[in-house]
Formats: structure tokens, C-alpha cells, sequence
């Protein structure tokens, strides 16, 4: 049997909680409802998750999504050993049998027919049929599924189906306001509230220009990176530079407006 | 005429030295002395007089003399006496050409192209200039036996000052080589172009200019409004080159904010971050200033008003971003407090200056009374709140009150260290109770009388490469785009019946080509999943002894198409000939081909466009739509291809331009531009062969850029020749154009596989 506490949160992760969310997500988890968290990147879907594991004491399984994912990653494969075959779990399978929390964060990034496997978990039947192995999983009653989803970059290749949608209950998560995102800013990394506030107006900037030419803007995740790397001493126009400018964009007139914006913030 | 006598014997040496009877000359000839003497060493008067004397000899009458005496000491001041020799080698140059007219212009614009440029070094340069301008454009006509002088070289130095006010001198050579390329053997035309009249002329020389340029910058800016500021209004450039009296301020209204053209660095500050301040002040006058009655308000007081709503605005701005003050300030005058004289002119412009740098400027060091108490009361007005243009408007008439001279009322006004040129003009601060003189009744609507109808759209232009400057050509190409006419659709289904058996053959082909979904690959060291049945195979070898299969994985690959194309016809008049060795003409042939090509793609299901081009001349180039992306192949678009006709030149680039640009909007991740063509580019009023040609391999890169896929299939069985300088590799040529109905839609599915 898996180890069921290597899954389970330690310590209680930092979550700053936005509106109403923390008692939706138990209603839902009271219910066994399936979960869907939307929302940009950085703006803390994963975190949420990881907090409401805890505060609910059930191990999480997580699986990051990606495109060349196949549904034998998710439900488990044969392996081969001296004497022959050996089955083995895969992530989802191994979340139905210990009752955990599992996690596809990014689901999207996965291939449509992929997704197709959670079906029968979303339902009531809560089952999990292996049809390789010739086994059906009755789901643990602690399990529950949750996936995350950016609906910001979704093309034509990149959506999720109706039929995978309508199994969920979902949470639309955004950028946290200014204030809320000072002080999640100044909270998780202990930069004073001055400092957080100027970084969250970077933010903003760069978040106005989402469609014209920047895909995704400046996520409170990479505010937290360049507020760490000011604690630690690097001046902090060259900390904004390297954490919120660089990654987000090669676009070279994007580049210098948010440069500017920087050198205008920090006077 | 009698010998002058004159009262200084020093004077009297002069007058002989420079040995001449002009009375005009007589007349000026002690105040230029004066200056003369002022500015020249010795030495240098000898050499200024001697050189006067030689111009008065020319025979070229009075004026050039005249010119000369009156420019050199302060052009002699600008660049040193030195230079000297130069210019009267280049005097001498034009003296022995055809060109003496020129001279006169020449040295009557020397001082302020002296001044400009500021040191001989430079202005051997100007001369090179000069001289390249003198010998490409003296022309001589065949079978005269003599030349002529340059029609472009007077009005190219009567322009000389006002051209290095805009343009470096590097930037200066770009223009008139430009001109000297394209209107050596117009003589009009190269006097317009010199004169700066006509439109290519200020356009080459609009993107010659020196400073940062509005175009370069404009998606920063644009960017810069929208992230910063969350505002998106429309930004209009306004020339600043051909305005040099009115000197236009920027300022706002309802249909966009206006900015120059263009700005010069200041000092430290770039061109762009110029931009950037006059944008912050303007959407800081666009959030936080109501218009004010302004009925009862004298201008002064208006003024003073202005004054300080400017300074709220950038406060409040600099409370957003900090870093707003080092720029402003840095833009911002800085008058000497006593600068200015009461006693004899009107100080409330310089005041006002000080103030204005007294509310932004912590360290301004001012120490008038006055001044102190109304910065302290500004602060405190705003302290921690935004306050009103009223509340603002309030203490500004009590400043004005407090601090009134009699001297104000004075004409004579102290400007310097005043314009604060980063601030709009604030016509938008002031509402107007009464219709008084003040009232701008021109402003209104006037009733414009419609135009006649458009037919069809508006051209568009685009540029056009010229290989010998490697230089675009800017709007050269007019290109008018419209619906092919109909024909009968039905012409077209005969076509196609008459191929059924290649389109039978195709159709197999095509099916093969239809994304499938899925594709498993087998035997894969590496993959998804285990295949079972290699796996067990392996499996017993092993067992066996033998060496097992390592490769005993698969995986699954999804196999999709995503591929735009835009098929460009050439409809040029060689379409009209007989195909070799066959009764159909090129053109019929071609539509065969293309309605097979057609219907295979619609088939196949990616999205795809047809449009044909010809040209007559650079004026009048057509592009003519047959297929949309979002129509089918229906009826509609049959009939169009069946009422396809050909006639005129082939100028192949602006029409690939343009079909990029529908192209380009596609979303697919491949995109494909075919080019159907029996031959080179080539038009009319295009007497250099490679130049066409150069243009369209520049077209080429363009779309290599834009992430485009060009081919060529090329009918003509010369098309070696060329058509690999223009397309590389991506090039087809069909010599047995009977086969073409046939070959067309083979290579399509070759080149998409």
C-alpha cells in the first residue's frame, strides 16, 4: 500500500484568502464535488489548492499537465521486470485508492482524449475503470478531483471540452486587488508595505498591457520573486528588471515601457 | 567714378585692396569692415579682401560680391578663417562649370549653414555635398554640343539652412542622393524636389531627420499610455518641420492628443522620454483639470492660473510616479531669480517660470518672500489631498494680486528661461460664457459639400525597394483593390469535368493527406506506453539468449494541418499568348489549373484565398480579389475565376505585399503564399530591368519575416534567368505548360506534406 502521509502538507502554506473562497471549496470538498480553479497564471491557484489540502488534512497528489501526456501517465502502465509484466499505478489511480486530493494543474496543456479518462471519476459512479489491468477503482470516499485551467491563453487547439467542463464546480481566480496584493506581497516575503506597494504598481502596468502585445501580465508570483531578491540586497531596479520584465516578455518596445515604469516608480 | 576718399587711411588701403567700382559695395563697405575687423585676424582680413576681390572679378556682376563680403566674417566666426580656402575652391569649381548661377545662393547661405554646422570639418562635408549635387545633376542633352547647368543646385542652397536645421549631414547626403537618383533627368521635377515642394521630397526628408521620429516610437508611447496611465486615446503627430513661424504647442481636444513629429534630445534626456513627459502632463490635465469659466479673468490672471494647474497636475502625477520629477525637472527651466529687470520689462512670464520650478523643485534655492509663501501655501492646499482647478485657481488670482507691477503691463516681455515646452497649450482649461472676440467662431463646423462617391476603395501604398541606395522608396506604389468581376460559373464546372480523371487521381492523393487524428508509432525506445506484443517478443529473446529488441515502447503522435494559403495570379497581358505546342492560351490554361487547385484545397479543408494582380505603371496597381477566406468555392467565386482576363504589366512586390497583409491575419501556424507567374516583374515606367526584380526579392524577406512561406511557380521557360535571385530555393518552373492543370495541384500537395 502507498505511503499515504508522504502525500500529506507539513506546514501550513501562506494563503491569503479573497473573497468567500475557503468555505465554497469545503462545501464542495463536503459534497465530494469536483473542483475546477481558473485564472492567469501566478495568481494562486496551485497555493489555494495546497492550503485547503491542509486546512482539510488529505494528502495531495499533484500532476502537472503537458502536452505530451498520455492517459497511461494519469491511470499507470505496465513495466516489465525479470519475470514479466508489473503493473503500475499511475498518479490518479494511486489518488482513487488512498482517498487524496488529486491536482491536475493546467489541465489544458494535456491532450483532449486524456482528459477523457477523469469522466468516470466526475460522476456519481466515482469510478475509475483500468482496462488494461481489467480492474474498476471505487474511488476512496476522501478522494476528490481538482484541476486548474488559464482560460488566458486558450486558443482553438487549447480548451477544454463541454463535456469535461459540465463535471465541474469552478472558482474564477484573478490578480487580488491592490491592497490584498501589498499585503500578500509584504506577508510572504517580509518586504516592508512601501516597497510592496511600488511592485504591485509595476504590476499593474504591465496587466494594462495584456493584449497588446503581452499574452499574460505580471503575476503575483513573480512580484513575490522580485520582492525575495530586493530582501536579499540586489538594488531594486535591477531585482525588477530580472523578475518582472525579463521572463514576460522578448517584445523589445514592451521591454522599455516597463523599464520605464520601473525607473518612474523608483524615483 | 571718382576714387572714395576715406577719412582713416587704413580704410582707404582696403577700399584699394579689394580694387573694384561697385557703388553697391561702396555702400556697405565700412560697416562690413567694421564687422570684418571685429571678427578676422590679419591675416585673415588680407585673405577676405583678396578673396573678395577675385569674386568681384568674376563678371558675375554685383551679388555674388555683395554675398560674400557680407557672410564670411560671421560664417569666418561659426567655422574659423581657415576654411576659406574651401569655399572659394568650390566657387572656382562652379565659375568653371555651367552652373555660375549658383554661386550667389551659394554664398548668400554660407553664414547660417556656417552656423549650424560649427566647424570645418563639417563643413567640408556640406561642400562635398555641394559639389557631388553640382557634377551628378549638370546635364547635357544628346546631340547638343553644350551642357547645362544643374536645375536643382540654386534651390538646393537657398534650402541649404532650413535642411540642417532638420537633418544631420549624414541625413542630409541620404536626401539629396535620393533626389540626385530619382529626378536627374526631370529638370522640373528635380527643382520641386530641391525646392522641398513636392511629396516624396518631405517624405524622404521626414524620415531623414534627426531626433526621435513619432513613427519609430509610436507603439512605445501607445504602450507607455496604456500600461501607465490606463489611457488609450488616439495620438496625432503634428509637423514641426515646414512650421518653423507658428512654432505649434502640443495640446489636446477630443479627437486624440497632439504631439510633434518629432523630438531632439534635450540634454540627458532622450527624444522618447520627452514624449513620455509632454504624454504624462497631458493625461494628468485629463484626470484631475475642470474647465473654468474664464469670462471674468484678465489674460494675466488666466496665465497665472495655467501656471499653477500645470504644477497640481505634475504633483499629483509624481505622487503616482516618483520618478516623474527627475524628468520634469529636468525639462523644466531654471531661471536666475534675478534674471529679469522690473524697472524695464514685464517680469510676469519669468515669475511665474520661477514659481512653477519653486512648487516642483525642492532644492530651488529661490529666496523671494513672496515666492516662498505661496509654494508653502500651494503644498498645504494639496497636502495629502488632490484639491480642485478652483481651489487652485483661488490662490493662483491671489498670487497674481499680491505680486502685480506696473511693468507687467510692458511690451517688451522677459522670454528666456520661460517655455516650458513639455506643457500643452491648457485650451482645453478654459469654457466661455459669452461669444466675445475671444470666441473662435471659424472653430464651428463648416458644411462640407460630399464628394463624389468613392469607387472602390482607397488606394493603398506601399514602398518599394531600390536596390541601388538600399533604400525604400516611401509610398511608392499606389494599389487599388476590388472584386474581381463575375463571369459564368458554369464555364468553370466544365473545366473541371473535362480533368475528372486527374481530379479522381488528386482526390486519392488528398484523402492520404487529411489529418488523422492519431498516429501510433511503434518500435520506440522510449514512448507512452508499453507495446505489448514487441515487448513479450523481446521478452523470450532475451530469454533465449539472443540479443532482445531494445525498442520495445510506442507512442502516439496527433497528426493535424493547420496550413493558410493565398494563391497571387499574375494577369498580365503575356497571359493572353498561345501556351507552346498547344491551342490554349496561357490564361485558360492557368484557369484550369487553378479551379483544380481550388477544389483539391477546399477539400482538404485549409483555408485558402485567390486574388490576381497587373499593374500600369506605379500609379495604378490592381489587385483584384477572386476568393475570401471565409467563402467557399461556391458559385460566386466560380464565376469570377471564369471571367479572369489579362492585361497590363506585372509589378509583382506591391501586390505580394498586399496579399501578405490578408495572409498575415490568418491564424494558421503554416502560411503559404503561392505565386502563379509567366514571367519577370516588370512594368511600364520601370526602365531599369533589375529593379522590379530586386524589389520583389525584397518582398521576399519581407514575407520570410512575417513567418510567410513564398513560392513561385513560374510559366516561363526563361525564368532560370532570375526567378532563383528572387525566390532562392522556393521556386518551380513548369516548361511544359500544357501539364500545368495537372502539375499545379501536385505541387501544392508536395509542398504541404
Amino acid at each position: 500500500m502507498t505511503d499515504k502521509d508522504q502525500y500529506k502538507i507539513q506546514q501550513e502554506p501562506f494563503y491569503q484568502q479573497q473573497k468567500n473562497e475557503v468555505a465554497l471549496y469545503e462545501a464542495a470538498y463536503r459534497n465530494r464535488l469536483p473542483v475546477m480553479v481558473k485564472g492567469p497564471t501566478g495568481c494562486g491557484k496551485s497555493r489555494f489548492v495546497e492550503y485547503m489540502a491542509w486546512k482539510l488534512g488529505k494528502p495531495l497528489i499533484t500532476v502537472a499537465c503537458n502536452e505530451d501526456m498520455t492517459a497511461s501517465d494519469l491511470v499507470g502502465r505496465y513495466l516489465l521486470e525479470a519475470n514479466g509484466t508489473r503493473w503500475l499505478d499511475g498518479p490518479l489511480t494511486v489518488a482513487a485508492r488512498i482517498g487524496a486530493i488529486c491536482y491536475l494543474d493546467e489541465i489544458v496543456e494535456a491532450r483532449q482524449d486524456t482528459t477523457v479518462v477523469i469522466h468516470p471519476l466526475t460522476d456519481h459512479r466515482r469510478t475509475l475503470p483500468l482496462d488494461k489491468k481489467g480492474e474498476l477503482i471505487h474511488a476512496h470516499p476522501d478522494f476528490q478531483l481538482v484541476i486548474s485551467y488559464n482560460p488566458g491563453y486558450q486558443t482553438l487547439m487549447k480548451d477544454l471540452k463541454q463535456s469535461t467542463k459540465q463535471r465541474f464546480t469552478a472558482f474564477d481566480f484573478d490578480y487580488p486587488d491592490v491592497a490584498l496584493e501589498t499585503e500578500i506581497v509584504a506577508k510572504e516575503t517580509g518586504a516592508d508595505a512601501a516597497m510592496a506597494a511600488k511592485l504591485v504598481k509595476i504590476g499593474g502596468v504591465a496587466r494594462a498591457l495584456k493584449g497588446h502585445g503581452l499574452d499574460e501580465g505580471i503575476s503575483t508570483r513573480l512580484l513575490v520573486y522580485a520582492a525575495t531578491l530586493i530582501k536579499d540586497g540586489v538594488e531594486p531596479r535591477d531585482a525588477c528588471r530580472m523578475a518582472l520584465v525579463r521572463p514576460i516578455t522578448d517584445d523589445a518596445d514592451i521591454r522599455d515601457t516597463l523599464d520605464h515604469a520601473i525607473d518612474a516608480t523608483f524615483a | 567714378m571718382t576714387e572714395t576718399e576715406y577719412q582713416h587711411p587704413l580704410m582707404a588701403a582696403y577700399w584699394k585692396q579689394v580694387d573694384t567700382r561697385f557703388p553697391q559695395v561702396e555702400a556697405v563697405f565700412e560697416d562690413v569692415m567694421a564687422e570684418a575687423l571685429a571678427i578676422l585676424t590679419r591675416a585673415g582680413i588680407d585673405a577676405y579682401l583678396e578673396a573678395a576681390r577675385v569674386i568681384g572679378k568674376l563678371g558675375r556682376g554685383v551679388e555674388p560680391m555683395l554675398a560674400f563680403m557680407e557672410e564670411w566674417p560671421s560664417a569666418a566666426k561659426a567655422i574659423g578663417e581657415d576654411a576659406l580656402p574651401a569655399v572659394m575652391a568650390v566657387v572656382q569649381r562652379m565659375q568653371k562649370s555651367p552652373n555660375s548661377n549658383a554661386i550667389t545662393p551659394f554664398l548668400q547661405t554660407l553664414a547660417p549653414v556656417a552656423r549650424r554646422l560649427q566647424s570645418a570639418d563639417l563643413l567640408q562635408h556640406y561642400l562635398d555635398i555641394v559639389l557631388n549635387l553640382k557634377g551628378r545633376t549638370t546635364g547635357s542633352v544628346h546631340g547638343h554640343h553644350t551642357t547645362f547647368p544643374s536645375p536643382g543646385l540654386p534651390a538646393f542652397l537657398a534650402q541649404a539652412p532650413f535642411l540642417l536645421s532638420q537633418l544631420s549631414l549624414a541625413g542630409l547626403k541620404n536626401w539629396v542622393e535620393y533626389g540626385i537618383r530619382n529626378y536627374r533627368t526631370h529638370p522640373e521635377r528635380q527643382k520641386d524636389y530641391f525646392t522641398v515642394q513636392s511629396a516624396d521630397s518631405r517624405a524622404v526628408l521626414q524620415r531623414e531627420r534627426h531626433g526621435t521620429l513619432f513613427m519609430d516610437v509610436e507603439r512605445k508611447l501607445d504602450l507607455y499610455m496604456r500600461g501607465l496611465w490606463q489611457d488609450s486615446e488616439q495620438l496625432v503627430p503634428y509637423s514641426t518641420a515646414f512650421d518653423e513661424l507658428r512654432k505649434p504647442v502640443p495640446y489636446y481636444d477630443q479627437r486624440g492628443m497632439r504631439i510633434p513629429d518629432v523630438y531632439d534630445d534635450a540634454g540627458a534626456i532622450s527624444g522618447l522620454d520627452r514624449y513620455r513627459a509632454t504624454l504624462a502632463h497631458m493625461v494628468g490635465h485629463r484626470r484631475w483639470t475642470a474647465a473654468q469659466i474664464a469670462d471674468n479673468w484678465s489674460p494675466f490672471q488666466r496665465m497665472a492660473v495655467e501656471f499653477f494647474e500645470d504644477c497640481r497636475i505634475e504633483t499629483l502625477l509624481i505622487r503616482e510616479y516618483p520618478g516623474l520629477r527627475t524628468l520634469f525637472l529636468a525639462l523644466h527651466p531654471k531661471p536666475l531669480e534675478n534674471a529679469c529687470d522690473p524697472e524695464t520689462t514685464s517680469c510676469l512670464r519669468h515669475r511665474m517660470t520661477l514659481l512653477s520650478r519653486a512648487l516642483l523643485d525642492p532644492d530651488h534655492g529661490y529666496r523671494d518672500v513672496d515666492l516662498l509663501d505661496f509654494a508653502q501655501r500651494f503644498h498645504t492646499l494639496i497636502a495629502g489631498r488632490e484639491a480642485s482647478t478652483k481651489e487652485i485657481a483661488a490662490l493662483a488670482l491671489s498670487y497674481v494680486a499680491k505680486t502685480r507691477l506696473q511693468s507687467d503691463q510692458f511690451a517688451k516681455v522677459h522670454f528666456e528661461n520661460t517655455v516650458i515646452d513639455y506643457r500643452d497649450d491648457n485650451r482645453h482649461m478654459w469654457a466661455f460664457i459669452e461669444e466675445g472676440d475671444e470666441e473662435e467662431s471659424f472653430d464651428e463646423e463648416r458644411k462640407t459639400t460630399p464628394d463624389e462617391e468613392f469607387k472602390g476603395l482607397p488606394p493603398r501604398h506601399y514602398p518599394e525597394w531600390d536596390y541601388n541606395s538600399q533604400t525604400y522608396r516611401p509610398d511608392w506604389v499606389s494599389l487599388y483593390e476590388r472584386l474581381h468581376p463575375s463571369g459564368n460559373a458554369a464555364d468553370i464546372d466544365r473545366l473541371l469535368d473535362k480533368h475528372a480523371a486527374l481530379a479522381k487521381r488528386l482526390k486519392r492523393i488528398l484523402d492520404l493527406l487529411k489529418p488523422q487524428d492519431k498516429v501510433r508509432i511503434r518500435y520506440q525506445e522510449e514512448g507512452s506506453e508499453l507495446d505489448l506484443d514487441v515487448a513479450i517478443r523481446s521478452l523470450i529473446d532475451f530469454k533465449g539468449g539472443a540479443n532482445p529488441d531494445p525498442r520495445i515502447n510506442m507512442s502516439h503522435r496527433t497528426d493535424g494541418r493547420n496550413i493558410a494559403v493565398m494563391l497571387l495570379l499574375d494577369l498580365s497581358e503575356s497571359l493572353n499568348e498561345k501556351a507552346a505546342g498547344s491551342d490554349q492560351t496561357i490564361l485558360e490554361l492557368s484557369q484550369e489549373a487553378v479551379s483544380l487547385l481550388a477544389w483539391a484545397i477546399e477539400k482538404l479543408g485549409d483555408p485558402f484565398a485567390i486574388a490576381g494582380f497587373h499593374s500600369n505603371t506605379r500609379h495604378d496597381v490592381r489587385y483584384l480579389h477572386i476568393k475570401g477566406y471565409s467563402e467557399h468555392w461556391d458559385d460566386d467565386v466560380k464565376a469570377r475565376l471564369a471571367a479572369m482576363e489579362a492585361g497590363y504589366s506585372t509589378r509583382m512586390g506591391a501586390a505580394m505585399r498586399h496579399a501578405a497583409h490578408y495572409l498575415e491575419a490568418q491564424p494558421a501556424d503554416k502560411k503559404l503564399m503561392l505565386i502563379l507567374t509567366d514571367g519577370k516583374p516588370s512594368d511600364v515606367d520601370a526602365h531599369d530591368e533589375r529593379l522590379l526584380i530586386e524589389d520583389t526579392r525584397r518582398a521576399v524577406k519581407e514575407l520570410d519575416q512575417k513567418g510567410i512561406f513564398p513560392y513561385c511557380i513560374s510559366l516561363d521557360p526563361k525564368a532560370d534567368d532570375y526567378v532563383s535571385d528572387i525566390f532562392g530555393r522556393h521556386y518551380t518552373v513548369i516548361d511544359n505548360i500544357e501539364r500545368l492543370p495537372e502539375r499545379l495541384p501536385e505541387l501544392f500537395v508536395a509542398l504541404t506534406k
